[in-house]
């Protein structure tokens, strides 16, 4: 238990080297989890277009290429 | 769709290496933790409040290096018009405002101990805090038009022009007296650095900077899913158009 609690002391450096390190995790993981979300619902919306493309070229409809 | 041809090759490379990118950025990361806060010893001057070098440093030369990568990537689209060039110098932009933010704030969280203060309108503290401000404008320029290639190609300009800050937050401890310390890594003469404390470095900064890669693909795959989505969309409005 005093080995945690001097961990997190950090021999009185606490108050600095957390938040830093809280910090981090926050605007690189937040910045990761939008990036991916991102790239996943663009890919899937044009995954559904070009299914429809898909169709409507075989149906004789221009497909606009 | 030749237009894409080149982007379906880097889709190919990007997808097969993102794994790969991925194991490293969260094997190196995680050591580098370890020995950050666990492993490594307190400096012998400053203790434990050290422990903020591990983020600080690696951040600092992400946010240099990005800019570098997003400078290079605008020079390649104004020049050669490499379709792929504005779209990663793009993706990079958002990465490089990360790691900036980050070396700002937790250089502020060991100024206050260290300094005793948490800000000063040092050389490099002030150069660091433009280039933040060049990222944030390169962005906010780069959609600013509603013809959107004429935001990248202002953009682009910007982050050219902006290059002349990354040699001066680079050099601005050797010009300037500064409160900052001067480099105690890449300098000549190797790094004046105990090894118990640059292998965390180092590990941070390679888990930093595949975090980038790994960031950097991701927004791509988005930015070119986009461009054809709009291609698609375009289609479809003139096929309307013409009645058919």
């Amino acid at each position: 238990m005093d080995a945690i609690r001097a961990f997190l002391a950090m021999g009185g450096y606490g108050a600095f080297v957390w938040p830093g390190y809280l910090l981090a995790l926050v605007v690189l993981a937040g910045l990761l989890a939008v990036s991916l979300k991102a790239a996943r619902a663009r890919e899937a919306e044009l995954d559904i277009l070009q299914r429809g493309r898909h169709r409507a070229g075989r149906r004789g409809v221009s497909s606009g290429e | 769709m030749h237009r894409f041809a080149n982007p379906a090759r880097f889709l190919r490379i990007a997808n097969a290496a993102l794994p790969w990118l991925a194991g490293v950025c969260a094997l190196s990361i995680a050591a580098g933790l370890w020995f950050a806060l666990v492993d490594s010893p307190p400096d012998y001057q400053q203790g434990d409040s050290v422990r903020i070098m591990y983020l600080h440093v690696p951040a600092a030369w992400m946010g240099m290096f990005c800019y570098t990568a997003m400078a290079a990537f605008s020079a390649m689209a104004l020049i050669w018009k490499h379709p792929l060039a504005d779209l990663l110098a793009r993706a990079t932009a958002p990465v490089g405002a990360a790691f900036t933010l980050l070396c700002l704030v937790t250089g502020s969280l060991w100024g206050k101990p260290m300094w005793g203060t948490w800000w000063a309108w040092d050389a490099r503290l002030t150069s660091m805090l433009i280039l933040f401000f060049l990222y944030l404008g390169y962005m906010a320029l780069s959609n600013a038009f509603d013809d959107p290639t004429r935001g990248y190609r202002a953009a682009a300009i910007l982050a050219l022009v902006g290059f002349v800050n990354v040699p001066v937050i680079k050099f601005s401890v050797d010009w300037w007296n500064t409160l900052h310390q001067p480099a105690s890594v890449m300098r000549k003469g190797g790094p004046a650095i105990d090894p118990s404390m640059l292998l965390p470095l180092m590990l941070m900064a390679l888990g930093f900077q595949t975090y980038y890669f790994v960031v950097l693909i991701l927004r791509a795959r988005a930015e070119i899913a986009g461009a054809k989505i709009h291609t698609i969309r375009m289609a479809e409005v003139h096929a309307a158009g013409r009645g058919e």
